[in-house]
């Protein structure tokens, strides 16, 4: 501190022009850059908004409880109860879960413990191909292909049904269930699997007993979003499910989900109608059943990594 | 242990005839002014006051035990400390007549003036003349003539001209870890920088490559101001004129390596240059 | 030692089923690929791509729904890297730890878990009707754009954190700024990796049905569109209309159009893994 009073004050490098402009610039691009970062808080904002500004016209006709309970479904009489469409979304999605997640848990385990490296590096790219076939051609062969099999096999009118949504959605979620279980699954460190190979359990008894455990919080958000997923699946499930509404839906019959309604009848639904609402209405249920999902995954993802 | 200790003894009683068939005194003005800085990274104190001069055109060492904050004290003369999440300055570090650690103080031009060469090389995967060129193009210089004489300039200034001059555009990450490390020195040089931070440059090469810097230094310190820190005893003994001692963020000696590695006030120096340290 | 033995076929038998359940996965991708090509493949002649749907799509081909699909790739490629890429920049290289930060990835997290229909009403709301862009490639491509966009952002974000610290610290240390560093080191070296996210986020969009369904697709355009106002015949959808609404389609028209789809979208993968193998075998950090 002594010698500061022997330097002048005024300094070389500072307060230049060069520098006030470059740091202009920095500040100008940070700005810049970080409203691109906002981008995608703004798109879930205005998502939330525009969800909401055309599905509250809906109470002007229903009670929230009337909509969310009613038992029937009659858009051109005005009348709006979606009952049989949430249980046949979740109809369609736990069967779909409950078939896609012991085969996608003993794939995981089988990529990330088992296979040989030449059988792991084929294994992966399919179950990546999988993900990446469209919903539209996996909607279009389970028409084809699986509801007549379904429709054989356990001898039925129609092959449109809730198990055959259900089976088609099953391998829509796959993908994601299988590739984050297995990154769960990989990510246990060494330490567990050392310490339980030390203690005498074979490799089946390590990988039960100790990695799937310590897996279990990542394995558990894989489930969510595989729900998620399967829940706010379209064009596949609407095509393979027949679209009739019953109350309560049936797994051997047609059923009606959330996405399949909004998809069919908004082309139809007159713009500002009741109707137009009440679909929008649906979306913004259908919205909050996934946000609820996703933010459950995201923290059991969260707690995974730690 | 009683070896090495005779060796460094050698080396400084070599260095002291040398100095003595030189003309005139040390460098007399003090270009790095270092007053009561203290570096906190969060609640843990890396540096603990330290004040200190450091001369003009010549090589400083800074030496001392694993985690004693040398790094993180010279990492505050060119304020890369910035960047690290959480760290604290407090204190005065004053390069000529700049407040370096002045938030008005444009660390882009402070960077320019003070170099850093790092413990890894570290090369941009580019070709060696666009590793060179970095310095100059950032700085706004376009000149393709312009570029290529600081490039070669800058690459016979650290030694490594004869060897690539062949082949500028090969990719940097091609060279071996030597000639890497002589890259990243001439990278530095042809920003013309005045002073040279160097943390543990020669840490991670071969005896050869080490030795190929550790002459590389020597001549720098005709035109730079260095501070080296090493681990190296011998090389701080052999390069350094002027040597600091740290031991847990503190400064505890400063002054001539000739007597920090022979005669030091402090026992604490004494058994860490002689290697008694616990 | 029977204990030994029995445990031992116990693991077996447990094997054999994870062995299976990887079967269950595996068999119907090959199935659906193979079904494709033998019942598609003796569609895919070059007029079928060059020519458009006749006779109430049963005779023809799909060249309207492949430029539909190729114009929205486009728009939704100009409307989501940029930002996407900013936006990773921002998390990587710009955000400090903080509420702002953790809303936006929380933001992100939850715009990809979106279903694909929401954004279609999304888009109908605010794209088609609010700002009155009508059905249209402009009104589908943001829509779209909206959709991929998480996919780029982490993509990129990947890609940027790949890019070792030491390169920014020796730029930074050159007295180079912030952005120079970013544009001259970070962004070099991301690129690669950014491209194989932006590729496999456009298949994703080439794929989708139901965002564009109320955005821009139509059921059937005597001509190609105009501008980016105007409608289009979209592969998806026009696979859709096939399947549901023209019964008397012939097959091999249906699965000529299901297998032209899978092939751009899967081809796009092939090349973003590609891309992604070489680069990382070429890259020496
Ligand atoms: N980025 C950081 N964040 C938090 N603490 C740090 C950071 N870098 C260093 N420290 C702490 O500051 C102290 C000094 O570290 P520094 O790296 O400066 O020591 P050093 O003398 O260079 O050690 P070495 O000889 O091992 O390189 C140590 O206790 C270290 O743990
Ligand atoms: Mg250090």
């Amino acid at each position: 501190m002594a010698t500061q009073t022997t330097r002048p004050p005024e300094t070389r490098i500072t307060a230049g022009a060069v520098t006030r402009k470059r740091a202009r610039k920095e500040t100008l691009i940070r700005f810049f850059v970080t409203a691109n970062g906002a981008v995608a808080m703004i798109a879930v904002a205005l998502i939330m908004l525009f969800l909401l500004k055309d599905a509250i016209p809906t109470f002007r006709y229903v009670s929230v409880t009337e909509f969310l309970l009613g038992r029937n479904w009659y858009p051109l009489d005005e009348i709006f109860g979606i009952l049989a469409i949430i249980l046949g979304s979740l109809l369609v999605t736990a069967v779909a879960i409950l078939i896609a997640l012991p085969v996608s848990l003993g794939c995981a385990i089988y990529i990330a413990e088992i296979a040989p490296r030449s059988v792991r590096e084929i294994l992966k790219p399919t179950v990546e191909i999988l993900a990446g076939i469209p919903s539209i051609v996996i909607g279009f062969i389970g028409l084809v292909i699986l509801s007549p099999l379904v429709k054989e096999l356990f001898s039925l009118d129609s092959g449109l049904t809730a198990l055959t949504g259900a089976i088609t959605l099953a391998f829509m979620a796959m993908p994601t269930i299988i590739s984050i279980s297995e990154d769960a699954i990989v990510a246990v460190p060494s330490e567990y699997r050392d310490a339980s190979l030390a203690l005498g359990a074979t490799h089946w008894q390590t990988i039960s007993g100790a990695l799937v455990p310590a897996a279990k919080s990542g394995i558990t958000a894989a489930v969510m979003l595989g729900v998620g997923r399967a829940i706010g699946e379209t064009m596949a499930v609407m095509m393979v499910t027949g679209n009739a509404l019953h109350l309560p839906p049936k797994l051997f019959d047609s059923v009606r989900t959330l996405t399949a309604t909004i998809a069919t009848e908004m082309g139809e639904a007159v713009q500002g109608s009741a109707h137009y609402h009440a679909l929008f209405a649906m979306g913004l249920v259908l919205f909050a059943i996934t946000f609820a999902v996703n933010l459950a995954a995201d923290v059991a993802l969260r707690r995974s990594r730690r | 242990m009683v070896k090495e200790t005779l060796g460094l003894k050698d080396i400084v009683a070599e260095k002291l005839t040398k100095r003595e068939a030189q003309s005139g005194p040390v460098s007399a003005n003090d270009t790095i002014s270092i007053r009561n800085l203290s570096v906190y990274y969060g609640d843990n104190q890396a540096v603990k006051n330290v004040t200190m001069d450091i001369g003009a055109r010549d090589i400083t060492a800074l030496i001392g035990p694993s985690g004693c904050g040398k790094s993180t004290f010279l990492r505050s003369m060119n304020r890369m400390n910035d960047l690290i999440l959480g760290a604290r300055t407090e204190g005065e570090i004053w390069l000529d007549a700049t407040d370096v650690l002045s938030p008005a103080t444009d660390v882009v031009e402070l960077r320019k003036r003070v170099g850093m060469v790092f413990q890894r090389p570290n090369p941009f995967p580019k070709s060696i003349f666009d590793n060179v060129a970095y310095g100059p193009r950032v700085h706004g210089i376009r000149r393709r003539d312009q570029l290529e004489e600081t490039v070669e300039q800058s690459l016979i200034r650290a030694a490594l001209w004869d060897e690539v001059k062949d082949n500028l555009n090969k990719s940097a990450m091609d060279l071996s870890g030597g000639q890497q490390q002589r890259l990243c020195i001439a990278r530095v040089l042809a920003v013309q920088p005045e002073v040279l931070l160097m943390d543990e440059p020669a840490s991670a090469l071969d005896p050869i490559s080490t030795l190929r810097i550790e002459e590389l230094m020597s001549e720098l310190k005709k035109d730079y101001t260095i501070i080296i820190v090493t681990h190296n005893m011998q090389q701080a003994a052999r390069v350094s004129t002027y040597t600091g001692f740290f031991l847990s963020g503190e400064l505890i000696e400063f002054g001539l390596s000739t007597t920090i590695f022979t005669t030091p006030r402090e026992k604490r120096t004494e058994d860490y240059v002689t290697g008694r340290f616990g | 030692m029977s204990a030994g033995i029995s445990r031992r076929i116990y693991e077996r038998f447990i094997y054999s089923l994870l062995a299976i359940s990887a079967l269950v996965v595996v068999a119907p991708v090959i199935l659906i690929v193979y079904f494709l090509i033998s019942r598609g493949g003796a569609g895919m002649t070059w007029e079928f791509f060059t020519s458009p749907p006749r006779n109430h799509m049963t005779e023809g081909g799909v060249f309207p729904a492949i430029v539909g699909t190729l114009y929205l790739m486009t728009g939704t490629l100009v409307f989501s890297v940029p930002v996407g890429i900013l936006a990773a920049i921002y998390l990587t290289e710009y955000a400090k730890q903080g509420p702002f930060v953790r809303a936006v990835r929380l933001a992100i997290v939850n715009l990809a878990g979106v279903p694909s229909i929401v954004f279609g009403l999304f888009g109908l709301g605010l794209f088609v009707l609010a700002l009155k862009f009508g059905a249209s490639i402009l009104a589908g491509s943001l829509t779209l754009a909206l959709l991929v966009l998480p996919v780029i952002i982490t993509a990129s974000e990947e890609a940027l954190l790949a890019v070792p610290e030491s390169f920014r610290q020796a730029s930074l240390a050159l007295g180079a700024t912030k952005w120079q560093t970013i544009q001259r080191v970070v962004l070099p070296n991301a690129v690669p990796g950014m491209i194989t996210g932006i590729i496999l986020g456009v298949s994703r969009a080439a794929g989708e049905t139901a965002p564009i369904l109320f955005t821009v697709a139509a059921y059937y355009l005597p001509s190609l569109p105009r501008s980016i106002f105007d409608q289009a015949m979209v592969l998806p959808y026009h696979l859709y209309v096939l399947v549901t609404q023209v019964p008397d389609a012939p097959p091999h028209i249906q699965w000529g159009t299901a297998l032209t789809l899978l092939i751009i979208v899967l081809g796009m993968n092939l090349v973003a893994t590609v891309i992604r193998l070489r680069f990382r075998r070429a890259r020496k950090w």
